[in-house]
């Protein structure tokens, strides 16, 4: 049997094979991950450390294995962002509010990966209710990226929402873990840290027990150290769901075969309005690099124009809060979590909400409620719908030209944990790159691609056609071998 | 537009979220701050483009209208802070 730290730092593949071959078990590799968890724990990654369910999951995964039941992920641990239903495991969203919750099923995504023989290490932390940028709004306590910058021991962000999910994926705690991606909340996290994070078109995965935000922008995705392992993650992940109707009917792919490496023929798209004032020399450099990378990779680059990209945010800042505020009044005392005053109706909803709620959650349930109340839904949320239209017509008159489309993944590296939670619109800025392609549904993937001058991961994003996730995964792993990213961050669970 | 302290209470109370005084005047300069920076969108021209209520090209599925779920009362309950038999518990409103 290989020693426990010799399983710390395995990629998906390389665990499904070195169980298939014997070479140690799901249970081996589930005690492994329980004293990686130990071993980062200043992370904060977790709200919830699930052991015993771990152990559990993972006797009952070998036992199928000896019957040779082998699921896609089978005997694979995984984190699961806090923002899953877990059938008796708390569910919080990293909120106040759902203190005490402990659903009565599972989420439709999480079942999935149990199906294909997928082990639960915990729940990951994120900012509250997939609200942020940073992990500060959790009310846990914010999450640790594993990187540092060097030469400095400041604790740097992990990016957000899902950024326990990016951080453990990254100091190898996990192979793999799953986020959700509203606005960038898988993407921008896996770009601060050094990882993998793909968000697939919307209606890929389904919804269903997913705690929500904001319902047209959602979706699930996988975070991971490698290209072939999301893939992996996402064929077990997505498909159809009668309990959600915006899930699509439409046969998943075995997205690892998609992974020829080859991009002959691929036209791909360079949309000049992502270069954005104010952005450093060295992401502008990483993305020509990146071009360059594909174009030796025998893909041909194509100029493109997006041109109502800046008008994406602003457009993101009324929908999603506007879908917010009517999503989290269900948070009312009454039904689930946290209830405060015995007073009087009113009083009792006034207070829970307001004590329940982080500023984050409060600020945009406020917007949300200000953009849709009589007498100014038509001049916020009317409008912004139609330019949203205009946003998803940008990326459907490029893609009559390209393939796929390359860009930066944010506009900066990570920044130092504590950062712009004094000015809200500079936070908003993060999402400048990812939120165009939420807005029109688009798939999406962050691919780590080069270190910046203080030696923090930086990310080069593609975006492809609605569910053009097989191109999209061709394309990031031609990406991932020219990049020969070598993840070196300072926290790390084994001896890697 | 800014909005003052006198809106930010409507808005709290239409949201219903109690808002301490002083966090209310906070609250109205981030959000004037955050509307001001979103009325950029006021210079777009929108003439003849549909709001855009689904991003994916799909018709909603039909199914046979028979009930498929239910029965599940305790289950609904279970979290509830407050319940007495099959009831959610709440102050009393109507006098």
């Amino acid at each position: 049997m290989a020693g426990s730290d010799d399983m710390i730092g395995l990629s998906i593949a390389e665990m499904r094979d070195g169980m298939s071959l014997g070479e140690f078990t799901a249970l081996n590799l589930a005690e492994a991950h329980i004293c990686a968890a130990k071993n980062v724990k200043e992370l904060c990654g977790y709200v919830t450390e699930t052991p015993d369910q771990a152990k559990e999951m993972a006797v009952a995964s070998d036992a199928r294995r000896a019957k040779n039941e082998v699921g896609a992920l089978e005997g694979v641990p995984l984190a699961i962002k806090d923002l899953f239903c877990t059938k008796n495991v708390p569910t919080t969203a990293a909120s106040q509010i759902l203190s005490g919750f402990r659903p009565t099923y599972e989420s439709s995504v999480t079942a999935n990966l149990w199906r294909a023989g997928a082990v639960m290490t915990g729940k990951a932390n994120m900012d509250e209710f997939a609200m942020g940028s940073s992990n500060m709004t959790s009310y846990f306590g914010p999450v640790q990226n594993p990187w540092r910058r060097e030469g400095d021991e400041q604790a740097v962000a992990p990016g957000g929402s899902s950024g326990g999910s990016a951080a453990l994926v990254a100091a190898s705690a996990v192979p793999g873990a799953i986020g959700t991606d509203t606005g960038g909340s898988i993407r921008q996290p896996a770009a601060f840290c050094g990882v993998v994070g793909m968000k697939p078109t919307y209606g890929r995965c389904s919804r269903w027990g997913i705690i929500a935000f904001a319902s047209s922008l959602d979706q699930a995705g996988p975070i991971t150290r490698t290209v072939q392992d999301a893939a992996i993650m996402l064929s077990v992940m997505a498909g159809h769901d009668p309990k959600d109707s915006t899930s699509v009917d439409i046969a998943v792919p075995e997205y690892e075969a998609a992974l020829t490496g080859s991009m002959r023929g691929l036209k791909v798209g360079i949309p000049s309005e992502y270069r954005v004032d104010g952005m450093p020399g060295e992401i502008e450099k990483l993305w020509a690099e990146g071009a360059d990378w594909l174009l030796r990779s025998g893909a041909e680059l194509v100029d493109i124009s997006l041109p109502y990209t800046k008008y994406a945010l602003p457009t993101y800042y009324i929908i999603a809060p506007a879908e917010a505020s009517s999503n989290l009044a269900r948070y009312d005392g009454v039904k689930y979590g946290l209830r405060l005053s015995n007073d009087d109706l009113e009083t009792q909803y006034a207070k829970t909400r307001g004590t329940g709620f982080g500023a984050e959650v409060k600020r945009r349930i406020m917007i949300g409620t200000y953009v849709l109340s009589a007498g100014y839904y038509d001049a916020y949320y009317l409008r912004a719908q139609r330019v949203r239209r205009l946003i998803a017509r940008d990326f459907e008159q490029a893609f009559e030209k390209v393939d796929v489309i390359l860009t930066p993944t944010a506009p900066h590296e990570a920044f130092t944990l504590g950062d712009k939670m004094d000015d809200p619109v500079a936070m908003y800025l993060n999402d400048v790159f990812t939120v165009p392609a939420s807005l029109a549904g688009l798939p999406a993937i962050s691919v780590p691609s080069g270190l910046s001058a203080n030696g923090l991961p930086l990310g080069l994003q593609l975006i492809a056609p609605a569910f053009g996730e097989s191109m999209l995964f061709c394309a990031a792993s031609s990406l991932e071998s020219c990049a020969g990213f070598v993840p070196r961050p300072t926290i790390v669970a084994g001896p890697n | 537009m800014a909005l003052d302290k006198e809106i930010v209470a409507r808005i709290a109370k239409l949201a219903r979220l109690e808002i301490t005084e002083s966090d209310l005047e906070v609250m109205s300069q981030e959000l004037s701050q955050i509307l001001s920076w979103i009325e950029q969108l006021e210079e777009v021209n929108i003439e003849g483009f549909e709001p855009m209520t689904s991003v994916v090209k799909m018709d909603l599925k039909v199914r046979e209208d028979v009930v498929t779920d239910g029965d599940q009362a305790d289950d609904i309950l279970a979290n509830a802070p407050e319940r007495k038999d099959h009831f959610f518990v709440v102050p009393k409103v109507i006098e």
